[in-house]
């Protein structure tokens, strides 16, 4: 029988999903920032501060947080489910499984606090 | 089908091929961002705070030690992201086949080098 173990969506087509989306936005925002950054020659800090000062900038660099949050999770989940078996790790495997999916949901609730700090505090 | 078949699904034991050695990168590559991503938001504040943060991004632009780990964790993202962008495109049912793999592994391979290069020359 196939158990059902999700990580993020409520199955792996869903996950599979989300992980090419929460990519795709991850790499437009990246684009986006290295062109600005390619095209300013010499960039200053009021170009930069510029940047993150607008409300449409600031929502597109939230979205590419939380795309990083979900994209982070269904991998750093994917890891642990392949590595942190009972196979390879013996009768701890659950436990230490469950402990580094959890370390890795707090780092990515304060990377995602940290930024909405960051990009409000400008 | 044989029953008895002898099954080797021990991974250590296995010639893995380029493209297999590009996937497991791809895979380790993404746990150096998630750990990096830490020092680019740290950057990221120290850049947006003051102008003196700006300039010298918090310090680390100032010293070789700081530009190399600024180097590293940024060449793992384009690696990931080199990579990511092979998988997109195999979703799209290109380059799929036997033949092509190990081509889009080189691909990956030689583009990543060349931003490697234009991060380390941007850097310093």
């Amino acid at each position: 029988m196939v158990t059902s173990i999700t990580s993020l969506g409520r199955n792996g087509l869903y996950d599979w999903l989300v992980q090419r989306v929460s990519a795709v936005v991850l790499l437009l925002w990246f684009l986006y920032v290295a062109f600005f950054v390619a095209t300013h020659a010499s960039l200053t800090y009021d170009d930069w501060r510029g940047l993150f000062a607008q409300t449409s900038m600031r929502i597109f660099t939230l979205a590419a947080l939380l795309s990083l949050c979900a994209h982070a999770w269904i991998g750093m989940w994917t890891i642990s489910t392949d590595y942190f078996t009972s196979g390879l790790l013996g009768s701890k495997a659950t436990t230490i499984r469950l402990l580094f999916q959890l370390a890795t949901l707090a780092v990515l609730v304060i990377y995602l606090l940290w930024c909405v700090l960051i990009l409000w505090s400008i | 089908m044989k029953d008895k078949r002898p099954v080797n699904l021990d991974i250590g034991t296995i010639d893995l091929p380029l493209a297999a050695l590009t996937s497991i990168t791809h895979r380790v590559s993404g746990v150096i961002v998630f750990v990096g991503i830490a020092i680019l938001l740290w950057l990221f504040d120290a850049s947006l705070a003051s102008e003196e943060g700006f300039n010298s991004l918090g310090g680390l632009a100032t010293s070789f030690l700081g530009k190399l780990i600024l180097w590293g964790v940024l060449a793992a993202l384009a690696y990931h992201m080199m990579a990511g962008c092979k998988h997109l495109l195999m979703d799209f049912g290109i380059g799929e086949t036997k033949e092509a793999a190990p081509i889009g592994a080189k691909v990956v391979i030689v583009v990543s080098i060349v931003l490697f290069v234009v991060l380390g020359v941007w850097i310093w």
